[in-house]
């Protein structure tokens, strides 16, 4: 099926490539769409059975695959509410879309590999196909934000080159050829430490490009604001979750070698730099975008930090980052809206949205409050657990010092979005305000409501996925 | 690499650093099948060593980029650090007890990597930070030479993301910012903050 599933994405980009009609254009979205869908359930029905050599669709897999599906659907809706409001160039629309649906295809592929090289090639290829969507505006900021992504990505992709080479060194003392996720899991034991310690170094910088973790995350926050909102949107949740899944992977293989606990203390500390330089930039940026992409670098090193103290927190950093794909996609389908009554992306400008969105406001309300993890939201309950990780792993001065950064992100998020809700903007023309429809905030509250029913009352199978993804580890 | 000051400078060295690997490649790499044999050496000769430099001149005058590199540091400082570098490279090969790597090969690669990404954190110009990325490239490929007689799939792999993200970097470095910005400096693009 994926063997399909990845021919049909070429025939379906290159006719969008091509293609000039808007009503085909829209025929081949849908298309898409429905090859998308057909794939998650083909593989949720043939859970860990390997296709093609390369790919197997096991537990973790599914679940950030159904998240991206879920995600999709809004994401070409608010595509189709982008292009009918800004200037329509048919080529550039096709370019985007084509590009769009290369990302998508390749995040699913990435999930889905079962091979540390064939992973590797996807990551690659979400590099070329984020650039061609970063680059969509093509004036002189998009071009900067494309060539820093292009740049840190190429870098960082070959720090994970060398990594694997150094595995492969690790590999030749045992005389082994395979680099299979599973293969590696078996021969884990046996490996020469000197070179898998070299080897993890480099992959998880590597990959921390992606996942949006301290040291490479800028290049991911520029690519979120130049990006147009539905791509970033898909940026800041099912590309993050790729990383996330990569390191995971390898961190499987590490998890049963004699340097399990050096491992653990280095997520840590790069996952609680992450919490820390979030909380730094939140504080003082003005940018609505670049808040929300730093409040994801927030929660993709929170996740971490739980898997690494172990317990319930592995359970709690997946729960938690499929939460966040809803909730952060919500918030980016919001600044649509928000662009189009105040034509500015800077907080300063932005003001009384309560008056001229009811439904957007609502929206924004929740989110904030879900991605804050207030209590009766569903995030509230993944980051609980992993918090309760951290307490019962011992790690006390972290989990002080993650407290006290949470309240200074909750202050920081909270000033800006209730100055955009309630105060009035200086100097604000409110005559021309274009009328938004209630229609376009329905797919952002189905979002939420999800994120409220995963997180308060999980459904048997979601739990029964999530066990099943974590028990390979130790 | 350290003290060059000059842009062609920087390219004749790459240019050299071409036929290097081309004639480590061809003694380390004997062994393996002979196509595959002509395909590494092909690339390093052809690729590394005329291609690209040829290129990267072609850039440099169709963008009227001037000659100087214009390093933040001072020449003298970036000797001392490169000289660091090669230095903490070899005190680090020297803890490695293993019998299936050369530790020199794991030298010229670290330090290579480490240079190269010095390069790209102390010059001012956008084309040397191109450079610096190179220079990475073939700090990787003197790796992959290391385990290369045995898994030559390594090699070709690392030969295909070289050739891929130099013509990708050079291509959009060419066509598109060579034509938005005037004088290539990095502090026309750092509008991006916070």
């Amino acid at each position: 099926m994926i063997g399909i599933y990845l021919i049909g994405t070429l025939i379906i980009s290159s006719l969008l490539v091509v293609n000039r009609n808007r009503r085909v254009n829209y025929l081949l979205v849908g298309l898409f769409t429905v090859l998308q869908w057909i794939l998650t359930l083909y593989e949720y029905n043939h859970l860990n059975k390997e296709e093609l050599g390369y790919f197997i669709p096991d537990s973790l897999a599914i679940l950030f695959l159904f998240a991206l599906s879920v995600i999709i659907i809004p994401v070409f809706y608010h595509s189709f509410i982008y292009f009918k409001h800004s200037r329509d160039i048919p080529r550039e629309q096709g370019v985007y879309f084509a590009a769009m649906i290369v990302l998508m295809a390749s995040l699913s592929a990435a999930y889905l590999a079962s091979h540390l090289g064939v992973s590797w090639v996807f990551i690659e290829l979400t590099t070329l196909s984020a650039s061609a969507l970063i680059y969509h505006r093509r004036n002189l900021r998009s071009l900067e934000g494309t060539w820093k992504y292009i740049f840190v990505c190429s870098i960082s992709i070959t720090l994970v080159f060398i990594g694997i080479l150094f595995l492969t060194l690790a590999l030749q003392e045992e005389g082994l050829k395979n680099l299979s996720y599973h293969a590696l899991v078996n021969k884990a034991p046996l490996l020469n430490v000197f070179w898998l310690k070299l080897s993890f170094l480099f992959i998880l910088t590597g990959l921390t490009a992606k996942a949006g973790l301290v040291p490479m995350y800028t290049a991911g926050i520029d690519a979120k604001d130049k990006a147009p909102s539905p791509a970033g949107a898909v940026f800041a949740s099912a590309l993050m979750n790729m990383g996330f899944i990569a390191i995971y992977r390898f961190y499987e293989i590490i998890s049963y070698t004699s340097i399990y606990a050096w491992s653990n203390k280095i997520i840590l500390i790069s996952g609680g730099l992450s919490v820390f330089v979030a909380t730094v930039y939140m504080l003082r940026v003005k940018n609505f975008k670049r808040l929300l992409a730093y409040s994801g670098v927030y929660h993709i090193g929170l996740a971490v930090t739980g898997l690494a103290s172990g317990g319930v927190g592995r359970y709690a950093a997946i729960l938690h980052l499929i939460l966040h794909t809803f909730t952060k996609s919500a918030l980016f389908f919001q600044v649509g809206p928000v662009y189009r009554i105040f034509k500015s992306k800077n907080i300063y400008d932005m003001g009384n949205y309560f008056k001229y969105n009811l439904s957007g406001t609502l929206v924004l309300l929740v989110a904030f409050f879900t991605i804050t993890a207030m209590p009766p939201t569903g995030m509230f309950v993944s980051e609980f657990m992993i918090f309760r990780s951290l307490f019962d792993s011992g790690n006390w001065g972290m989990l002080a010092g993650l407290l006290i950064l949470l309240t200074l992100i909750i202050y920081a998020f909270g000033k800006n979005i209730f100055k955009i809700l309630f105060t009035s903007p200086a100097g604000f023309n409110e005559s021309e305000i274009p009328k938004i429809p209630v229609i376009e905030s329905v797919p952002e509250f189905i979002l939420l409501g999800l994120v409220m029913y995963l997180g308060i009352y999980p459904p048997a199978v979601f739990v029964n996925l999530i066990n099943n993804a974590i028990s390979l580890l130790p | 690499m350290g003290m060059q000051n000059r842009l062609y400078g920087y390219i004749s060295i790459l240019s050299f650093q071409g036929i290097l690997l081309f004639g480590v490649a061809f003694i380390e790499l004997i062994e393996i099948k002979p196509l595959n044999l002509v395909f590494v050496l092909f690339e390093t000769i052809v690729f590394k060593t005329i291609a690209i430099p040829v290129f990267l001149n072609y850039v440099i005058k169709r963008n009227n980029i001037t000659r100087e590199a214009e390093p933040f540091l001072p020449n003298f400082f970036s000797v001392v650090i490169i000289t660091a570098i090669i230095l903490g490279s070899f005190l680090l090969s020297n803890t490695i007890h293993d019998t299936h790597l050369g530790k020199i090969f794991f030298v010229v690669a670290l330090s290579a990597l480490f240079t190269g990404l010095f390069i790209i954190t102390t010059r001012r110009k956008i084309i040397t930070h191109v450079i610096g990325f190179l220079v990475i490239e073939n700090g990787v490929f003197v790796l992959s030479l290391a385990v290369g007689s045995t898994m030559p799939m390594m090699v070709n792999s690392g030969i295909l993301i070289d050739i891929f993200a130099s013509v990708f970097l050079l291509g959009i470095f060419a066509n598109k910012i060579g034509d938005v910005l005037k004088e290539q400096d990095v502090d026309h693009l750092r509008q991006l903050k916070d």
